[in-house]
């Protein structure tokens, strides 16, 4: 198997972590809200992944393995909490739950 | 290597149509296509294990639950045209080139300062089952409480015989 060589995995990690970035900021739907969240976390288990390559040592697949446990746990109570906001407002504006406002 | 690129240009084609799409949907698909293309490239960084967890697990199961979620909200076409209000261009074109920024520094910095290449060993199950119940035991319990912290978490959200929270 050829090396690869870090940089450019890490380059590929950075674009994906921008690129989940934008989707966060610029989407108003919660759905993509966690979406953009969930492709972040792996952009940064990417980089992970390429450090614990780049010395051949389980570490940095140890810390993705941990990211996932953590991953599967937001995104259970964040899809609950989702549920929960759709049923009291009937839509999934993340712009609309202010009521703690004032 | 050509599987590298090939998978990176995969990946990154499928993020951009996942975060740009109406439908929540086919979001969801493009991000299956993505996370796919994000288990090759581990396989071709030597981490074959990683490779079947995000594969079984991330697409597998975390994506498969955001897609019921999804068709349990039933969003129709109202919803499409609401997505479409929302997306003008002058909403994503601020966030978009600040973030491009940030990831053109994150990836300038990173470049500069690793200039090496990965090992050619390939570092297998044995050696991340070896790790994870040696030095990093704790990391294993830890992730258990946090576990069970968002079971009971979503399980007291979910509930629908109370209008209590």
């Amino acid at each position: 198997m050829v090396q690869i060589p870090s940089s450019y995995g890490l380059i590929l990690a950075a674009t994906l972590f921008g690129l989940g970035l934008i989707g966060l900021l610029t989407r108003r739907n919660l759905i993509f809200s966690l979406m953009s969240i969930e492709i972040m976390l792996n952009a940064a288990g990417l980089a992970f992944i390429v450090a614990g390559a780049r010395w051949a040592q389980a570490d940095g697949q140890v810390m993705f393995i941990f990211i996932l446990a953590m991953a599967a746990a937001e995104v259970s109570v964040g899809l609950a909490l989702l549920m929960r906001i759709h049923r009291e407002q009937q839509s999934l504006d993340g712009d609309a739950v202010s009521k703690l406002r004032g | 290597m050509a599987i590298f690129y090939i998978a990176a240009a995969v990946a990154l084609i499928a993020t951009v149509l996942a975060i740009t799409r109406l439908s929540a949907v086919h979001s969801l698909l493009y991000l299956v296509v993505s996370l796919l293309a994000l288990a090759i490239i581990f396989y071709a960084f030597g981490a074959p294990f990683v490779a079947a967890l995000e594969v079984i697990i991330y697409a597998g199961a975390i994506v498969v639950f955001f897609i019921f979620v999804v068709m349990l909200l039933n969003q129709g076409a109202e919803t499409m045209h609401i997505e479409r209000l929302w997306l003008r261009p002058g909403v994503w074109a601020g966030p978009a080139i600040l973030a491009a920024v940030l990831a053109g520094e994150l990836a300038y910095v990173a470049v500069s300062s690793s200039t090496a290449r990965s090992e050619a060993a390939m570092v297998g199950p044995r050696e991340v089952g070896l790790a994870l119940y040696g030095p990093y035991l704790i990391g294993v319990e830890l992730a258990s409480f946090l576990l069970m912290a968002g079971l009971v978490g979503a399980y007291h959200l979910g509930r629908r015989g109370t209008e209590k929270l």
